[in-house]
């Protein structure tokens, strides 16, 4: 009998009943008093220099309060990378200034120099057509490779196109290279990982608000992490103190990644109200989030995998490219490097990794972390390549990969890649995925397909990645500017109920459902009984917000923490009470008991008394029940997984259809099951997304030909199959006191390779010497690839 | 979008007087018209709503036989009401675009916007159709003359498609996977005196007939007729979406495939 509350029950998202009723309260739907609105005037040339702007008619146009150029941003800070990168040779990464307008020059399509406050939104759009701009265009820089041999520069003052180059493990660079050369076999693949717009639902806007009478600010914006973002305006980009400027986040309708980051159309909005001394919102339009929001991945890649005679792996080495667009974006310099190449060694027991990262500027909108950021890569360019292996060695690709796999007696595993794997047992999730997805009758629905004159295909893969992001102190070695912590505050209310306010910021993922799980489990109460608050930094305690799928690992282990000392504490209050040591108090059901006897004290009376502290002994026990944690990981958290999927391809035509898709995943303990399912899903959806339909196009001069749902495509019900689902074989995290792993990205990480995989064998099934496609395998791209 | 006046005639008379004005914009449904008009890409002075217009409305027959629908009928409309007489007519109107759009988007506005990759245009060429304005009857073949032009004269409007009922037919579309147009649409047609096969989203000139493919269908109404066959990659579109040569070969794979349906 499943259970109906607290840990492990399926609890219904409370959260839906206003998402699904249209009551959600979005950064859009608030309306202040006297508001206006900014329009941005954007670049259309991805390059060019900016010989001079004509603001006089716009600012004399009908309702315009204010319009903004760079200059006026000229002598405040720029918007930083939150990770330093170290080049091979030592040297730190390039780092040029981004301004919140551009200055100077234009460096992609979309790249806003200026920007019109008007009484409405019309008239600031009216205006903006009204700026005379004088734009040179400079030959764009697109294509990677264009660019590291350029002589001009996206940013001429670094004079190189190259951000970094970054190997890892370094020290182990002499010895792969070694086991490469001297193998009985190499398996050697080129790919790209497509670049993604991130798509969420509901576009990125910001109000910017300002009291003369108290010289406060306040944003609100649609953001994935509010403290960060108050952190970098208030640090780096305008000097706001910290105390002086409030940010919230309320219902955020997605990010997948794009909202973690600060953007200049928010220091724009403080900045207007200030000046304006009234509210001012900005909310971008589709094609404004095309053009600037973070894209994702944009990886090309060659890898190579050295094998002995049985198969076993001898070593992963990989050569990319990793795209930053024209400006670095908070987590871009991170993204391709410690959280891609940490990850190359895979579930396998392989003893040597080497990774090579260029990053590189261009003229296209900055890349970053993307729903997996970095692991989706990095198992991608693995599970291509053991894949291609596999054929190429007559293999199973599924015994190949269980005779590599780290066994369940070698945890803690240290991966030759650098990072400490805690638990796991990869040839249980494979038993599991096998038996639930009938891979034995596979053969017989093959011969189905191909009556019907299709080619059915079956793909597999295996992946681990790093979550619960993260450890401070082991990110602090490898570069990081911020600490990956997360904080709690638990408060009882005086009758009984109970406010836990967040660091984490829920834009979907059921937070308000779970946390409340997890502290009604501990307290024995009921969790409707207790709400959470998150995302305004003027309620919460400093947290570091949601991303890398660090919620529950992170900030659900402070939360227990916190919950924790307020057991502790309560404690104490019922040992009062009931005139009791307090180590004799034992807390069961919601009721604090003296040990062996029949005296107790509800956990209801235990509140109200903490607020009604009638002859507390003062000098031992505080009055109120409220408690702060901030919890900091000991190491990251390894969900792994097992996917396999069944393709059918139309050999006519090259459409691929995914039939049957099944993932098994050790996401640790669970909380709430049908949140994860939930989570595995929309992971799914987006990786078979990637691998078959999303293509970010720009043409050589830096148009964005993908720039509209005409030409951008978004996987869709009919695309998408009906998923199998599993997670009953977790094996809990051992450094979190919850055990659990995070299950945010994975369906995005471990979808893609088996759907590729799948394709190639279905090509190779109608005895086509295909042995790769990038992605999207687009009709077109799976029919041209059969014509060879 | 820039500001407009807009007027709601209720007759094809007032709609015809209104479209005089200078910088005057027939809207129908309104499908392409508006995001266009939101994306600041036209600025008429005046939209001519043609929704109201009753006489516009609605699925009848004429005593040829022929289906009669007005200018002004929905995507939907036509999904159902031309279901029992023209079952592959009222197929395609149930997949063009999305619910909304089929309860918007009309079929004078499709046919006189004659977007290259729009269905509309392969099943009025296809039909042999009859496009009535207010001022005179344009037969299909006369009509399409390229991508976004027809023989449409300014302040003109569709009043009503006459289109003849063939035996049998069938509308195949291959769609582009972002906006779910036709990347390639074979529209296949089989009347007493012979076949039309009309094929919309591959060429840049628009909506075509492929009278290789007629003949030999004409004289042996099956697929294997089709064997040898293929049209010119030259002058096929080529886009993100698929190379001309792609789309000259998804013409024949969707023209076989609609004949094999039908």
């Amino acid at each position: 009998m499943p259970k109906d509350t607290g840990i492990g029950a399926s609890t219904k998202r409370r959260e839906d009943v206003r998402f699904l009723t249209g009551r959600g309260k979005y950064t859009d739907d608030i309306q202040t008093y006297g508001e206006c609105a900014a329009v941005f005037a954007r670049s259309t040339v991805a390059n060019g220099v900016i010989k001079s702007i004509d603001t006089s008619a716009a600012a004399a146009m009908p309702g315009v309060l204010a319009v903004f150029t760079g200059e006026d941003f000229a002598d405040v800070g720029g918007n930083p990378a939150g990770w330093l990168i170290n080049s091979r040779n030592g040297e730190p990464m390039k780092e040029p200034k981004r301004p919140v307008l551009a200055h100077g020059k234009v460096r992609h399509v979309g790249d806003a120099y200026a920007a019109v406050i008007a009484e409405t939104v019309q008239q600031a759009r009216d205006a903006v057509e009204a700026i005379t701009v004088d734009i040179e265009e400079l030959p764009a820089l697109i294509n990677m490779k264009d660019a590291l041999a350029a002589d001009h520069y996206v940013h001429d003052e670094i004079g190189t196109n190259q951000c970094f180059d970054w190997g890892w493990i370094e020290d182990n660079r002499a010895a792969t290279d070694e086991a490469i050369r001297n193998a009985h076999h190499v398996t050697t693949l080129e790919l790209v990982n497509n670049r993604l717009v991130p798509n969420a639902m509901e576009p990125r806007c910001s109000i910017g608000h300002y009291n003369p009478g108290t010289d406060e600010y306040m944003l609100h914006t649609t953001s994935q992490n509010p403290h960060l973002t108050r952190l970098l305006i208030s640090a780096f980009v305008m000097g706001i103190p910290e105390n002086k400027l409030t940010v919230i986040a309320p219902d955020v309708g997605g990010g997948f990644g794009s909202k973690i980051y600060h953007y200049g159309e928010e220091a724009l909005v403080l900045a207007a109200a200030k000046k304006l001394g009234r509210s001012v919102k900005w909310t971008a339009e589709r094609t404004e989030s095309f053009l600037t929001d973070a894209h994702g991945r944009d990886h090309v890649t060659k890898i190579e995998l050295a094998l002995d005679a049985d198969g076993k792996f001898l070593a992963f080495r990989t050569e990319t490219l990793a795209n930053v667009g024209a400006y670095l974006s908070n987590f871009s310099t991170a993204t391709p490097t410690f959280l891609h190449g940490t990850l190359m060694a895979g579930n396998y027991t392989v003893p040597l990794v080497y990774v090579n990262v260029k990053a590189v500027f261009t003229n296209t909108a900055p890349v970053d972390a993307y729903r997996g950021a970095g692991r989706p890569e990095a198992t991608y360019s693995i599970e291509r390549v053991i894949d291609k292996a596999a054929r190429e060695l007559g293999m199973d690709p599924i015994a190949l990969r269980r005779k590599n796999f780290v066994k369940p007696d070698q945890y803690p595993f240290t991966s030759a890649a650098g990072l400490e794997y805690d638990s796991g047992n990869y040839d249980a999730l494979m038993d599991q995925m096998e038996k639930i997805a009938d891979v034995a009758g596979f053969a017989e629905r093959r011969k189905a397909s191909e009556a019907k004159g299709l080619l059915r295909g079956f793909g597999v893969n295996a992946y681990i990645e790093a979550c619960g992001i993260a450890p401070s102190n082991l990110v602090g070695v490898l570069g990081s500017r911020v600490g990956l912590y997360d904080a709690a505050t638990v408060r009882v209310n005086a009758t009984g109920n109970l406010s836990v306010m967040v660091g984490a910021h829920s834009h979907g993922q059921g937070h308000e459902t779970v946390f409340p799980q997890v502290v009604a489990e501990m307290l024995g109460i009921d969790p409707q009984s207790i709400d959470i608050v998150h995302g305004d930094t003027s309620k919460i305690p400093f947290g570091m917000g949601t991303y890398g799928s660090r919620s529950l690992a992170v900030c659900g282990s402070a939360v227990v923490r916190a919950t924790e000392k307020i057991i502790a504490k309560a404690k104490k209050i019922a040992a009062h009470m009931l005139e009791a040591a307090d180590t004799d108090i034992e807390l069961k059901d919601g009721v604090f008991s003296v040990a062996g006897t029949d005296k107790s004290v509800s956990f209801g009376e235990v509140a109200l008394k903490a607020y009604i502290p009638h002859n507390f002994p003062l000098e031992d026990l505080e009055p109120g029940l409220e408690e702060t944690a901030f919890y900091d990981p000991a190491n990251f958290t390894y969900p792994s997984g097992a996917y396999c999927c069944e393709v059918e391809v139309d050999p006519e035509t090259g459409k691929v259809r995914v039939d049957r898709m099944t993932a098994v995943d050790d996401f640790g303990n669970v909380i709430n099951p049908m949140v994860v399912t939930g989570q595995v899903h929309g992971g799914l959806g987006q990786g078979i997304g990637q691998a078959l339909v999303e293509s970010t196009t720009y043409d050589e001069n830096g148009q964005l030909l993908s720039a509209s749902y005409m030409d951008y495509t978004m996987p869709r019900a009919d695309d998408l199959p009906f998923y199998t689902v599993d997670h009953s074989k977790g094996n809990p995290c051992t450094h979190n006191p919850l055990g659990v792993k995070g299950c945010g990205e994975a369906g995005a990480i471990g979808s893609p390779p088996t759907v590729v995989n799948a394709v190639i064998d279905a090509l190779q099934s109608g005895g086509m010497n295909v042995t790769h496609i990038d992605m999207p395998m687009t009709p077109h791209r799976v029919w041209s690839a059969m014509q060879g | 979008m820039y500001a407009f006046e807009i007027e709601r005639p209720a007759t094809i008379a007032d709609a015809v007087a209104a479209l005089q004005g200078d910088d005057a914009q027939a809207l129908g449904g309104g499908q392409t018209l508006i995001p266009t008009l939101k994306a600041r890409l036209a600025m008429p002075a005046k939209l001519v709503s043609l929704s109201g217009i009753g006489e516009m409305q609605g699925v009848c027959h004429s005593d040829d036989g022929a289906l009669c629908i007005g200018g002004a009928t929905t995507h939907a409309t036509v999904a159902t009401e031309a279901a029992a007489h023209y079952p592959a007519l009222a197929a395609l109107a149930a997949h063009i675009g999305d619910p909304a759009v089929r309860n918007r988007g009309t079929i004078g506005g499709s046919l006189a916007n004659n977007d290259p990759s729009a269905c509309y245009p392969a099943a009025a060429l296809g039909s042999g159709a009859v496009i009535i304005t207010n001022t005179r009857s344009i037969p299909a073949d006369d009509y399409f003359q390229g991508m976004f032009t027809t023989a449409l004269e300014d302040g003109e409007v569709i009043t009503e498609v006459r289109l003849p009922v063939p035996e049998t037919a069938n509308y195949q579309k291959f769609v582009q996977p972002a906006s779910r147009f036709a990347l390639v649409g074979v529209f296949v047609a089989k009347f007493p005196d012979g076949v039309r096969v009309a094929v919309t989203g591959a060429s840049e000139n628009g909506v075509f007939r492929w009278t290789e493919a007629e003949a030999a269908l004409s004289a042996d109404f099956s697929a294997g007729a089709l064997a040898g066959l293929g049209v010119s990659p030259d002058g096929m579109i080529a886009d993100l979406h698929g190379s001309s040569a792609y789309r000259a070969h998804l013409v024949a794979v969707m023209t076989k495939r609609a004949v094999n349906a039908c």
